[in-house]
């Protein structure tokens, strides 16, 4: 348990460096290692293959883009954009009423149950794809047809339009 | 678990680490005595005979040459990048089976640190994680050459990484297990119910579209183009000096022996020879596996080499072609071709 609050504070801590970091580089760094403890987490719910795919899919190829992009666009201070005033008056707006609606949610905070499961070997590759083939078969399609249509998405976003034939 | 377990776990762990650490050492020595060879010289041959110190030389100097972090090189990240690329190098030793189990006095010692029924998934996240190394080094270098370098380390890892996966989909089609222990188990002997029992005669195509894929990883040559000398001065290492760089060039070869070693435990059977079975005694047999399994790394080692001192490099718009057009296509047909065969054949 001691293990959880360690991995639990080492998440937040992470996850408020990643907003308050000033240069965006070290702030996807520090993303990067939120997702690693997000990965302990997992491993400590004995769910190895989410575990693994998460470090996969988010700490090794989504975040590497990140990275990727960040690194391309030049941000210098000099380039950096300066924000209108209308902007940060609602952005300080807006986040005022967030930190409302997270302080009210505390009144209904108690501790949890800690889940016992039924069978400590649910996380297993096997076991999670019998349930996700059975069970959860409709939504696990259905979810695959919103990656397409994303995938769909960005290839016209990429796409040029054709222009017309140069005449000879 | 008992201490004299715990024991034997550190023991087998410093002993991968050590091992792991010399072949990468005379891989370089290796390295360039077969260039030597390729290209009609003598290679190093002063220190000691044949040259064979010449490795201890190398790091040596490499210890002792001046260290220069750049004015304008973000410190930290500097120092961290080359730590993290030789971390990453090390680390995917843990999963892989160097042998069957041993049995001395009654108890049973498996060579394989660990057996995690994820395996083969772990050692694809800390190939996956090898390319932070490169970004975080090329980007605190503060250099252009460096920062190109790095980007284009990022974009061919994500784009090779893809097809290997795909690659790998396939095999545990065939497998069914993606425990790397298992894997190697399932290929025992040579010849196994009328047909070659290791992975090789069971997904050429895969195993084809693993090894370029490897390549790629690794960013060997002709996909060196991360450090291609000719158009980016030194790539994502231009601004490193003594042990940083020697970190990064270490790692390299480290990576080399871990993904050889890989190979062979995935498609060439592991720790597993033919006619295994009629030796009678389990140790020798596990000793022998452990023989056949650094033969088998050796010669794939030597591949890796002899490609190098071939090939030419990609230009960098074909090796993208190479991976976004050829081999992820492939890998897709080599999928649903292994389902077609496995349905109606098995």
């Amino acid at each position: 348990m001691s293990t959880f609050y360690f991995i639990a504070f080492l998440s937040i801590f992470f996850s408020i460096l990643v907003i308050s970091a000033k240069n965006p580089v070290h702030s996807i760094l520090y993303l990067v290692l939120t997702f690693f403890t997000f990965t302990i987490h997992y491993i400590l719910l004995n769910a190895q293959f989410l575990a693994v795919v998460n470090f996969i899919v988010y700490m090794g190829a989504i975040l590497v883009l990140f990275l990727y992009t960040l690194m391309l666009i030049n941000l210098n201070k000099e380039a950096e954009p300066v924000k209108p005033f209308m902007v940060k008056i609602s952005a300080v707006f807006g986040g005022g009423i967030l930190a409302v609606a997270l302080v009210s949610s505390l009144k209904s905070l108690g501790v949890s149950d800690p889940v016992v499961l039924k069978d400590p070997n649910l996380g297993l590759v096997k076991n999670l794809g019998k349930v996700l083939f059975n069970e959860f078969l409709l939504p696990f399609e259905i979810s695959s047809v919103l990656l397409l249509s994303a995938m769909v998405g960005a290839v016209l976003l990429a796409t040029k339009e054709k222009e017309p034939k140069a005449t000879i | 678990m008992e201490t004299i377990d715990l024991l034997i776990k550190i023991a087998l762990i410093v002993i991968i680490f050590a091992i792991s650490l010399v072949v990468a050492m005379y891989s370089t020595y290796a390295e360039r005595k077969i260039a030597a060879f390729f290209q009609d010289r003598v290679g190093p041959n002063r220190a000691g005979p044949w040259g064979i110190l010449q490795p201890l030389a190398d790091g040596g100097k490499m210890f002792l040459k001046e260290e220069i972090i750049p004015t304008n090189a973000t410190g930290f990240l500097f120092i961290v990048g080359p730590s993290l690329a030789i971390l990453t190098a090390c680390i995917g030793s843990a999963v892989i089976p160097w042998g069957q189990n041993l049995e001395i006095g009654g108890r049973v010692i498996p060579l394989q640190v660990t057996d995690i029924n994820v395996g083969i998934l772990y050692i694809f996240g800390v190939v996956s994680l090898g390319v932070y190394g490169i970004m975080i080094g090329g980007w605190a270098s503060n250099n252009k050459y460096s920062l190109l370098g790095a980007i284009r380390a990022a974009s061919q890892n994500i784009s090779y990484e893809i097809s290997m996966g795909l690659s790998i989909i396939a095999l545990l089609m065939v497998t069914g297990t993606l425990s790397l222990g298992e894997i190697a188990k399932q290929q025992h002997g040579f010849w196994a119910d009328g047909y070659f029992s290791w992975n090789v005669f069971k997904q050429p195509l895969g195993f084809l579209l693993f090894i370029v894929c490897a390549f790629a990883e690794t960013n060997r040559s002709p996909f060196d183009l991360p450090e291609c000398e000719t158009e980016l001065v030194g790539g994502y290492h231009t601004e490193y000096s003594s042990m940083k760089l020697g970190f990064y060039l270490f790692a390299e070869y480290i990576n080399m022996f871990i993904s050889s070693a890989v190979m062979a435990t995935l498609y060439f059977g592991g720790y597993n020879f033919p006619f295994m079975d009629m030796i009678h005694s389990p140790n020798l047999v596990a000793i022998l596996g452990v023989v056949a399994l650094f033969a088998k790394i050796f010669l794939f080692i030597f591949f890796f080499m002899w490609v190098r001192w071939t090939i030419p490099r990609f230009r960098y718009d074909q090796l993208m072609d190479l991976g976004w057009k050829t081999l992820i296509p492939l890998a897709i047909a080599n999928i649903v071709l292994t389902g077609i065969f496995m349905t109606f054949f098995k």
